[in-house]
């Protein structure tokens, strides 16, 4: 698989990212060398082999049902001015 | 009982057609702080005051989970008969939006907490079994609010980050009563266990709705269009029936249906398409690097399936046979926990099947005129049994038990106090019944040698007669009978 301009605009739309028309075309060809690293692992058969969604051995953390936030609204809206 | 036939299709030109429907229900869980903040999840605070760093995606905030709200998840698993998967994973939904601060929404894609189980449904037509696909956990967005301002729009972060579960039906439905019949069984059920409190005015409780329609006997499925975010079972129903009505004419037409999302558009009672094709929602899910995956201990799941509260199916086959209800009686009165709760206090006390006519007949009338809640009802099932027990008993006739009942709504009196204070206790002594009637006779000559000449219609006009002069109080057979021996004399 490999991306065009079209794909690669897309992408960035979806991310909301402006991207500059000049720079359209670089921006195909770095990430298409990206995918060919990619494509060259799909190479291996992963068949049946679980998604490592992890390198940690752990489980999720939790925490108690309490309310202990919020009430903040002041303070986050200064950050925004 | 009498079964009634399944008959929902759309009728098309070319043949009928059936609906296929699925259904994707977002139910905002019971807990008091969000799925992976503090802050509350109360409803109706002042705007964004239950907003912490973590809900408004402040970089670096790390999301913590709430164990009430996986257990809650594990509870409503259980309630609905599914599988419960000890090991889930948590994914990003990316989308953008004003009103979804972190650009993504934490959800469960390809590993839920909980994966296939079942919802029995009470239809005319017999009981029919919905298969549920999966349930899982992810959080609720902001609110935007268009309607404030002519010009721009305001965000209301207080539900980002509230836990939803969503609960994915398989596609078992096939008409908009059927979908009124699994929204309300859900609604029940998790108000039961107490995950959901399912309140749709509120919001706690919406849905997206997948419809298709297919000729009539095609075991293909039709493509599909999702209706999105629809808050109300009427307006669920007027969109399906709108829907497939638009999809069949397209067939119809020789044309084809897109797959889609359309929304509901409430004030004209249509559907139309929310987006064009190129801008089709792309969420490149991903597993959450913030979140490490969720392991149930099997413990953890078999405490919580022994702590669980008898549920509305149990609890219907326990009325018929404890109480001798029929089925339909059962069904109304175990479909919300404080109507069953009530009715077994009045059964304890009182006749259970007179109790259960009562209840559904008078009592469920005024609490409907009101606009309450049985628990905020103004007659207590304590005084409620004494009212069943005063008509079976014969002390008052079932027309002064409606007065009586009207006083109680007032006043909060007991009836035993109502009746003798006011003098509502029923005629039962044959000999003055007997003595009034007499009278009536003797005052109505005429009417009763018509009645003797063959005119029986007459017999209600003594009975009213009877009533009229005894204030209603009359015991009803006990007048019938000696009425009839002294007209034959």
């Amino acid at each position: 698989m490999s991306l065009d301009k079209e794909k690669i605009k897309h992408v960035a739309k979806l991310a909301r990212i402006s991207v500059d028309e000049a720079k359209v075309e670089s921006l195909t060809k770095d990430l298409n060398s990206i995918f060919k690293f990619i494509e060259q692992l799909n190479e291996l058969n992963t068949d049946k082999v679980e998604p490592l969604t992890s390198i940690l051995n752990q489980s999720l953390r939790s925490r108690k049902d309490e309310i202990s936030d919020g009430k903040i609204r002041e303070k986050i809206l200064k950050k925004f001015s | 009982m009498s079964k009634e036939k399944f008959d929902y299709f759309i009728k098309g030109e070319k043949g009928k057609y059936e609906v296929v429907i699925g259904l994707e229900v977002h139910a905002q869980v019971l807990s008091k702080s969000k799925l992976f903040s503090g802050s509350s999840t109360k409803f109706g605070a002042d705007p964004n005051n239950q907003v912490s760093l973590i809900d408004s995606a402040f970089p670096g905030m790390l999301p913590v989970i709430n164990e009430e709200c996986v257990k809650q998840a594990v509870r409503t698993g259980l309630g609905l008969n599914a599988k419960i998967n000890n090991y889930s994973v948590f994914d990003r939904k990316n989308y953008f939006y004003a009103d979804l601060p972190q650009g993504y929404q934490i959800s469960q894609y390809k590993n839920p907490i909980v994966g296939e189980g079942k919802v029995l449904l009470d239809m005319p037509y017999g009981s029919k079994e919905i298969g549920i696909e999966r349930l899982h956990l992810e959080q609720d967005a902001g609110k935007s609010i268009h309607d404030m301002d002519p010009s721009n729009t305001y965000v209301d972060l207080n539900r980002s980050g509230i836990a939803l579960m969503e609960i994915v039906s398989k596609p078992d439905l096939r008409s908009p009563d059927e979908v009124n019949a699994y929204i309300k069984k859900l609604r029940s059920i998790m108000r039961y266990l107490g995950t959901c409190d399912g309140n749709m005015q509120e919001g706690s409780l919406r849905a997206d709705v997948n419809v298709s329609v297919r000729k009539e006997g095609d075991t293909n499925f039709g493509t599909r269009c999702e209706i999105k975010n629809v808050n109300s079972i009427k307006f669920m129903q007027m969109a399906i029936e709108y829907e497939a009505a638009r999809q069949v004419e397209l067939i119809e037409n020789g044309k084809k249906i897109d797959q889609e999302t359309r929304l509901f558009d409430t004030k004209k009672n249509e559907t139309r398409s929310m987006r064009s094709k190129e801008d089709a929602h792309d969420y490149r899910y991903f597993p959450d690097p913030d979140l490490l995956p969720l392991k149930l201990e099997q413990k953890l799941i078999d405490d919580l399936k022994k702590s669980l509260p008898e549920l509305p199916d149990k609890k219907k086959e326990r009325f018929v046979k404890e109480y001798g209800l029929n089925a339909y009686e059962a069904n109304v009165l175990v479909s919300e926990k404080e109507i069953s709760d009530y009715y077994e206090e009045v059964a304890k006390l009182s006749d259970k099947k007179l109790a259960a006519t009562w209840m559904m007949g008078d009592l469920f009338a005024m609490l409907n005129d009101r606009g309450l809640d049985i628990s905020k009802s103004p007659i207590s099932a304590k005084h409620f049994a004494e009212l069943v027990q005063a008509i079976k008993s014969g002390e008052i006739s079932g027309r002064i038990a409606k007065e009586v009942f009207e006083i109680m709504v007032e006043s909060g009196d007991n009836p035993k106090k109502i009746i003798e204070s006011k003098g509502m206790k029923q005629q039962s002594d044959p000999k003055e019944l007997e003595k009034m009637i007499n009278e009536i006779l003797s005052k109505n000559k005429d009417k009763v040698d018509q009645y003797k000449a063959g005119k029986e219609k007459l017999f209600g006009f003594f009975v009213g007669q009877v009533m009229k002069l005894s204030g209603g109080k009359a015991n009803p057979q006990l007048t019938n009978e000696i009425l009839k021996k002294l007209l034959k004399g």
